[in-house]
């Protein structure tokens, strides 16, 4: 997906100017002039067009938008996106490779990890940071860690499921 | 006869891609050029009048266009049925800003439009209003004594009231040897779906409008803008291809799409207006409800009387009502019943269905009953299910169309280990924590309805079917796409299934777990239809084989037509298609239930939940370490995403049992716990083994497909098999929902 950077906010008279805030999303240098209050979730999503990446809370609850940032899972929709200049981000629209879908996600697919989805890009951007963080090695130790990810379809023993068969696999780089 | 191909295989979901990439696209996700963004003010009282609002501090933000309240909405029709929907109660449906009377808190009262999200949200923030507050009343416990019966509408029957006393309840009460009476309690639940409710709608001139809403019925919001906006239907295009979790929540039009459509109307433009998460907990919620059961049974364990009665809340402007009492009686065949369900208005906004309603309240209470009747008898729990096992319903005095519920009972036992248990409450422990075992039996009725789908097959074989239907998260894309090709022999890969989109045939809401068998049937009927009219072009062709056949003698398979006894005699499907002048073979069916058939029976999906529990002593920390729910509801189309649905219902059982309650502050009549912190669901450390098996039923009455839905059923059975468990486990009978750690110490 392209992203393109807009710029909205440029006219206003409450003391608030924009900044320029550059962020490197899934392999594409961007520009953005955003409203200091901006969340890095609104600016993802809206002024990124990336709408991948969900927003379940907008206030740290749910994980639905849960990215990776500079290597880390960060919860977007507390984070502004002028703390963010300069860093590199990863978000759901740059996980697969091309066509070539990550493993994860394949075992998403595979283990029915998702019913309406609205989770999925923040369960998939956690669990791919959480294997790296490599705190969890058992089955109750997976499950704590990404607790922080709700799914209120109920796909949790899928999605547990899927991340633990390429945990084993070994092949979540 | 054909073997079955497609129906029964565990397909992936074909939209799995999609979600997997973040390339799937729900209400709030479509970025149009020149979008502007609403953001809603809500009443912080409970009831009264708005005197005045001053917006002068918002108006003087910088990218605010407009503020609509009461005092400046656009000219709205005042009869209440052009406001109603597929799913309204009886009653006069909630207008949105159509006066300045306030009647709960967290109703809607303004809409800021600004030029970015952020700075409505801000200017919303600066609106100071004056009301004049009225009293209220919000505790269904003070309000006990205005319980009253429920007004009838078209809600009721579908919906059914209690039906009227057997026997004679008191003196066979007075007579049984081993009797229950119980108080059962839950308070208001939200669906929270974790997809806030949005809608983006695209001003397209010329009175036409094309609205990106969350829902789980794109005709019902079409007909709603349509009726309230003056639009003519055809100008109004609702699409909802992705829906991030309805659970009944978008069964009606809820207020943001009103708002996002009226300031689309008024400012000729695009505009968004997305819900936070408080405001997720302003429209429509399980109702909490209070039960009192009496069952009395004879010392051999059948049980002779059954008094089940509920009050309920609603509000004061409709009669939401749900199906909490008929079940025992028709679960257990007692001659003596005494059946009631009343409800209390309360200046609250309407409840509204939510996953199993009244089903899953009601069976708590049944349940519970039972289970606790079993230990008075000193017989096991699923002995006594048996015991009092009826292949009839008596309650309605008609056969079940098919009800497999025993196979239930006996394979979910086996796969559990059910026969391993101690009786005995507090008999085992691992560790400190107290283990105990507990089941529960679950029903859900089969609701038929008619529904319409188009089929067309093109030159290159490809099918392609249509309805207006949803698809919430429950596999509808899919399951139908299997329904498609397997109707017309030929390969999924061949068919595509569209979906969500108001242009498409009539489809009813997506709830209740009929989507499967209504818009699965109008599936069926469409592809028959396609295939009749594909086997009449045939006939026409030059040497066709089949000039003198009747369409019941001939295969459809592998893309292909023949007659069974006559391999050679078979064209493929395109080689008829590409021979027809038009290249392309189209049809629409309306599919209508047969019911004067079907009403002959009570028809029913049945489960039996097995629940093992570990309650820590000291601290009373509970938590379902594995269960098993053993369902028969006809003919499973796709078991992955059936078995899903299943759990999907487990995990919200013991959502139910242990988690979540919106908590009300009956002094100011507001709710407390307006987020997903504090509104607690189960997170994945909470959840253990979970395990589901589908028993074989056959049903040649319900529909087309003899398949009864999968949406509610698992959670019909697993709340109350979680609280019999924890009886078993510390020998404490606890009725309330949700039960904490607190009640057990
Ligand atoms: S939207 Fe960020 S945690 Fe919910
Ligand atoms: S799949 Fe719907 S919230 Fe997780």
């Amino acid at each position: 997906m392209k992203a393109e950077s807009t710029d909205r906010e440029n006219n206003n008279d409450f003391n608030l100017t924009t900044s320029q805030v550059k962020l490197k999303i899934n392999g594409n240098c961007l520009q953005l002039n955003v409203l200091p209050w901006v969340s890095l979730l609104d600016a993802i999503r809206d002024h990124c067009n990336l709408t991948g990446t969900k927003k379940g809370c907008d206030h740290g609850q749910c994980g639905a938008c849960t990215v990776i940032c500079d290597g880390n899972r960060i919860l977007s929709c507390l984070t502004l996106a002028v703390m963010k200049n300069k860093s590199e981000i990863t978000t759901i629209e740059g996980i697969a490779d091309g066509d070539e879908l990550h493993p994860l996600q394949k075992a998403f697919i595979k283990h029915d990890a998702f019913q309406c989805g609205y989770c999925t890009p923040g369960q998939i951007c956690s669990a791919i940071a959480m294997l790296k963080e490599g705190k969890a090695n058992t089955r109750e130790e997976i499950k704590e860690q990404m607790s922080g990810n709700l799914c209120r379809c109920g796909a949790n023993t899928n999605i547990i499921d899927a991340i633990i068969e390429i945990k084993n696999k070994g092949n979540y780089e | 006869m054909k073997t079955s191909k497609q129906i029964g295989k565990p397909v992936s979901r074909l939209e799995g891609n999609l979600k997997v990439t973040g390339a799937a696209k729900y209400a709030a996700d479509y970025n149009e050029s020149d979008l502007v963004h609403g953001y809603i003010v809500n009443s912080t009282i409970t009831k009264g009048k708005i005197i005045a609002i001053d917006e002068s501090s918002a108006r003087k933000i910088s990218g605010v266009i407009e503020i609509y309240s009461h005092t400046n909405r656009s000219k709205l029709p005042w009869f209440d049925i052009l406001y109603t929907d597929m799913d309204a109660p009886p009653g006069t449906p909630f207008k949105p800003l159509y006066n300045n009377q306030v009647l709960y808190n967290g109703q809607p009262i303004a809409l800021v439009v600004a030029e970015c999200f952020e700075t409505s949200r801000y200017a919303a923030s600066l609106l100071k209003i004056t009301y004049e507050e009225e009293t209220f009343e919000t505790e269904l416990m003070m309000r006990l004594a205005a319980a009253r019966n429920p007004k009838k509408g078209m809600a009721t029957s579908i919906k059914p009231l209690p039906p009227s006393p057997t026997g004679n309840f008191e003196e066979a009460y007075e007579q049984a040897d081993a009797k229950y009476e119980g108080e059962f309690f839950h308070g208001a639940e939200h669906h929270n779906p974790l997809e806030l409710f949005a809608t983006t709608t695209i001003f397209e001139g010329d009175g036409k409008l094309t609205v990106y809403d969350k829902t789980q019925g794109t005709n019902n919001c079409q007909i709603y803008i349509a009726n309230v906006f003056g639009l003519h239907f055809k100008d109004v295009r609702v699409l909802s291809p992705f829906v991030g979790g309805g659970f009944g929540s978008g069964l009606r039009p809820q207020y943001q799409l009103f708002l996002c459509v009226m300031a689309s109307l008024e400012l000729k433009r695009n505009v968004r207006v997305t819900m936070d998460r408080a405001q997720m907990f302003t429209f429509g919620h399980r109702p909490q409800t209070i039960q009192r059961t009496k069952f009395g049974a004879s010392a051999d364990g059948i049980v002779t009387a059954i008094h089940h009665s509920a009050i309920a809340e609603t509000s004061h402007f409709e009669d939401y009502t749900e199906v909490v009492v008929n079940w025992a009686n028709m679960l257990y065949p007692a001659k003596n019943t005494l059946l009631d369900y009343k409800l209390v208005p309360l200046d609250l906004f309407t409840p509204m269905d939510m996953r199993a309603p009244g089903g899953s309240t009601g069976l708590h209470a049944i349940e519970a009953t039972m289970d606790a009747l079993s230990y008075e008898l000193n017989i096991d729990p699923l002995a006594l299910r048996l015991l009092n096992y009826s292949e009839r319903d008596v309650s309605a005095d008609k056969p079940y169309s098919s009800k497999e519920l025993k196979a239930c009972y006996l394979q979910g036992a086996e796969k559990f280990g059910w026969s391993d248990r101690n009786p005995e409450p507090r008999s085992t422990k691992r560790g400190n924590r107290l283990v105990g075992t507990g089941m529960s039996t679950g029903i859900w009725d089969v609701i038929a309805l008619p529904a319409k789908a188009k089929a067309k097959i093109d030159r290159e074989g490809k099918v392609k079917v249509t309805s207006a239907v949803t698809d919430i998260g429950t596999g509808t894309k899919t399951i139908m796409t299997q329904i498609a090709a397997e109707t017309l022999g030929i390969s999924i890969s061949d068919v595509t299934f569209a979906y969500g989109d108001s242009k498409m045939p009539l489809a009813p809401i997506q709830g209740g777990s009929y989507t499967t068998g209504v818009i699965g049937s109008a599936v069926k009927a469409v592809c028959t239809a396609l295939k009749k009219k594909i086997f009449r072009q045939a006939k026409k062709m030059k040497h066709s084989a089949f000039k003198k056949v009747k369409f019941k003698d001939v295969v459809f398979e592998d893309g292909k037509i023949f007659l069974p006894n006559k391999p050679n005699s078979a064209v493929s499907i395109k080689s008829v298609v590409i021979d027809n002048e038009e290249k392309v073979i189209k049809t629409s069916k309306t599919n209508i239930p047969n019911l004067l058939k079907i009403k002959q029976y009570t028809r029913a999906a049945h489960s039996a939940a097995f629940v093992e529990v570990e309650v820590d002593e000291e601290l009373g920390v509970i938590n379902v370490t594995r269960a098993v729910t053993a369902v028969a509801a006809g003919k499973i189309i796709n078991p992955k995403t059936a078995r899903s649905q299943i759990l999907g219902g487990m995990i919200w059982g013991i959502s139910k049992a242990l988690r979540e309650e919106t908590l009300t502050d009956h002094h100011l009549g507001k709710y407390m716990n307006t987020n997903l912190g504090e509104y607690h669901i189960p997170v994945h450390a909470d959840i253990h083994e979970l395990d589901v098996l589908f028993v074989e039923e056959n049903d040649e009455i319900i529909n087309e497909l003899g398949s009864k839905g999968v949406g509610e059923i698992g959670l019909a059975s697993m709340a109350p098999a979680i609280a019999n468990a924890i009886f078993h486990a510390t020998g404490k009978r606890i009725n309330k929902f949700p039960i904490h750690f607190d009640a057990l110490l």
